[in-house]
């Protein structure tokens, strides 16, 4: 399956959907142009802020124009909104539940850049603290359509962003709607939940399963706090192999977990088979050989699929649908990070 | 000086209020077996000068009485918008008038003291410090009195406040924002990521005044960790430094003044024992005073029956 490949989704549309928002701020770390806000700089130069390479300074100046009724956006790699600041992120900004937007780019294993770039904990981090809520992209059309969202929320947002070359999986006319599940497909032997970039990856596998006789329950879900969701809830009751998450994050934490959570309150008697980091730093690589390396794939998916159901499918990986990859050198990105 | 108001202030009135504190605290402690007396005797004239007049601030009706606590800020209910904060007991906000945020909230006992002395808080409000249920608390938040951020974890306020002075800079504000810090969080990274930010950001209406007492929880400072040269440093950063002794109001409320086309940092070097002497026996550790022995509470009794004759 391929999919429309929409360069810098959010570059543009921020830059129109700020138009009429004076109360909306840019702060930066000296990522601007890599989160895609150079033009927007450009555009509106008194409400963009540069703060340099100070994260914890940023959080709290964010905090304080929050407070004065600014609402300003954070533009940065997700790893650098809550791993060096998090005393500031939940002192400052949580507590007080003020309407700062973390936009994190870079969520999980998605950049060459290694360890100190890839936010795999980000999700785990931020679910625990109160006050929080958490949106995750998982395309063009969410790219789009999540800053209305985030902008009606009355607290803190993080936002796992996508940048530079992104998949339109889902029609331009059926934006994020929050704490709604898309369903992607209905059937009752497994419920399959997904997210961000995750998604386009499982439905390289679900078509072929379904060929095989499999009746699967997908869920992209995009907001991942509060995870309330009464359409997860149900789908997770139904299944009658077993339950398969799948996240591009540490698989403790996460969606794997907040599912883990649900099922447990509810008595649900089914396996679940949480597909992620298991429990592991990762280092600097392509997304897709990441993906392969810690089984983050299509491949994995149909793995878990025959475990819970005894079943052998004899799904080759040449049949898995070939997606595109996004290069590493793009002319969609400031820098091959 | 050049603002209006310096002819107005009342020295005098300063320092009956510089005293009520010492005093006030004093005898919390004593009732309390424990209070943060060294810090009420290094910044009584400072917060004196800054409730006394320095700070150009709405009056109250009256004495506002410590309100319970009803609950933390909370997303998703009607309360988190209309949260009150402890500035509260700074009076009406105002684009012309100055704000004042405490940065050290280690402070708490002592800006309660300072805000029982100026009538703004209600005379018997230490009864209510660290009681379940009060906003007086230990460490103050922002719902207690004087606080409008929440700055337990030292040295997030700066920050805060110079986001508050860009935003009133951008509505043309003509207020200052006010910070008070204790010289023990320039050990944090994060006040001199502030400090650079708010030079490079030209918040000329960023004002921060600091207690620098040189003691810290573990001891001296000297001994725990060294900030000096202090006015160089911040000067280097960009800001205009001044450097004054904490205990002489007339020159403390005279630089407080000054006009300033950079952010401006009033450092003042106080004395931990200042007005105590007693305090001297419990060097080289003076954070916390909790009293070892009923004799050591019958000489800070004398002590405070001296300080009230």
């Amino acid at each position: 399956m391929s999919y429309e490949i929409v360069s810098r989704p959010h570059e543009q549309n921020f830059i129109d959907w700020s138009k009429d928002k004076p109360e909306v701020l840019v702060l930066t770390a000296d990522l601007t142009n890599s989160c895609e806000v150079g033009r927007w700089r450009d555009i509106y130069p008194d409400r963009y802020f540069s703060m340099g390479m100070a994260e914890q300074n940023m959080l709290g100046m964010a905090a304080g124009l929050a407070r004065e009724g600014f609402e300003p956006w954070l533009h940065t790699f997700a790893v650098f909104l809550y791993r060096r600041p998090l005393d500031q992120l939940q002192m400052s900004i949580a507590y007080p539940s003020l309407k700062v937007r973390l936009m994190g780019f870079l969520p999980g294993i998605m950049t060459p850049g290694g360890v100190t770039h890839q936010a795999i904990e980000d999700v785990a981090v931020m679910r625990s603290i109160p006050n929080m809520t958490i949106l995750e992209v998982g395309d063009a059309t969410e790219a789009e359509s999540i800053l209305d969202i985030a902008h009606a929320i009355d607290g803190p947002v993080y936002i796992r962003a996508l940048r530079g070359e992104v998949s339109r999986i889902f029609p331009k006319n059926e934006p994020f709607k929050f704490n709604t599940a898309r369903i992607l497909s209905t059937g009752s032997d497994i419920t399959l939940i997904t997210s961000g970039i995750m998604t386009e990856e499982a439905l390289r596998a679900v078509p072929l399963l379904q060929e095989k006789g499999v009746g699967i329950t997908h869920l992209h879900v995009s907001t991942l706090k509060p995870f309330t969701d009464p359409i997860v809830i149900k789908a997770l009751e139904t299944a009658k192999y077993g339950v398969i998450t799948m996240e591009n994050h540490s698989i403790i934490g996460g969606i794997g977990s907040a599912v883990a959570e649900l099922m447990a309150e509810s008595g649900s008697g089914v396996a679940l088979k949480r597909i992620g980091l298991k429990d592991t730093y990762a280092h600097g690589a392509s997304q897709k050989y990441l993906m392969s390396e810690y089984g983050l794939d299509a491949k994995a998916l149909v793995g878990e699929v025959e475990k819970l159901m005894s079943q052998e499918f004899n799904i080759s990986e040449s049949e898995l649908v070939e997606v595109r990859t996004v290069s590493v050198h793009s002319s969609a990105k400031a820098e091959a990070l | 000086m050049s603002d209006s108001r310096a002819e107005k202030l009342d020295i005098v009135e300063m320092q009956r209020i510089a005293s009520g504190i010492r005093k006030r605290v004093l005898a919390h402690t004593i009732s309390n077996n424990g209070g943060y007396m060294s810090q009420a005797c290094s910044s009584a004239e400072l917060l004196a000068a800054m409730y006394g007049g320095v700070l150009n601030l709405a009056p109250l009706d009256g004495a506002i009485n410590p309100p319970n606590f009803i609950g933390v800020p909370l997303v998703g209910t009607p309360s988190v918008k209309n949260y009150k904060t402890g500035a509260q007991f700074h009076g009406v906000k105002g684009a012309s008038l100055d704000r004042f945020i405490i940065s050290p909230a280690h402070y708490a006992l002592v800006v309660y003291a300072a805000l029982i002395e100026t009538n703004r808080l209600r005379e018997d409000g230490l009864d209510f410090f660290n009681k379940d249920g009060s906003t007086v608390e230990m460490i103050g938040a922002e719902h207690s009195p004087g606080f409008e951020t929440t700055t337990g974890s030292l040295s997030q306020a700066l920050s805060q406040a110079g986001g508050i002075a860009i935003a009133r800079k951008i509505r043309g504000e003509t207020g200052k924002t006010w910070v008070f810090m204790s010289d023990g969080e320039f050990q944090e990274g994060q006040t001199w990521e502030a400090l650079q930010a708010s030079s490079f950001h030209k918040l000329s209406n960023l004002r921060v005044i600091v207690d620098v007492n040189q003691a810290q929880c573990d001891g001296p400072m000297e001994s725990v960790m060294s900030i000096e040269p202090l006015v160089d440093k911040v000067r280097a950063f960009g800001w205009k430094v001044s450097v004054v002794s904490g205990h002489d109001l007339p020159e403390l409320t005279s630089v407080c003044l000054e006009e300033s086309n950079q952010p401006h940092m009033i450092l003042c070097y106080t004395d931990p024992v200042r007005g105590l002497p007693l305090l001297n026996e419990r060097r080289p550790v003076l954070h916390y005073l909790r009293f070892k022995s009923s004799e050591e509470i019958a000489k800070y009794k004398l002590a405070y029956e001296e300080m009230v004759k």
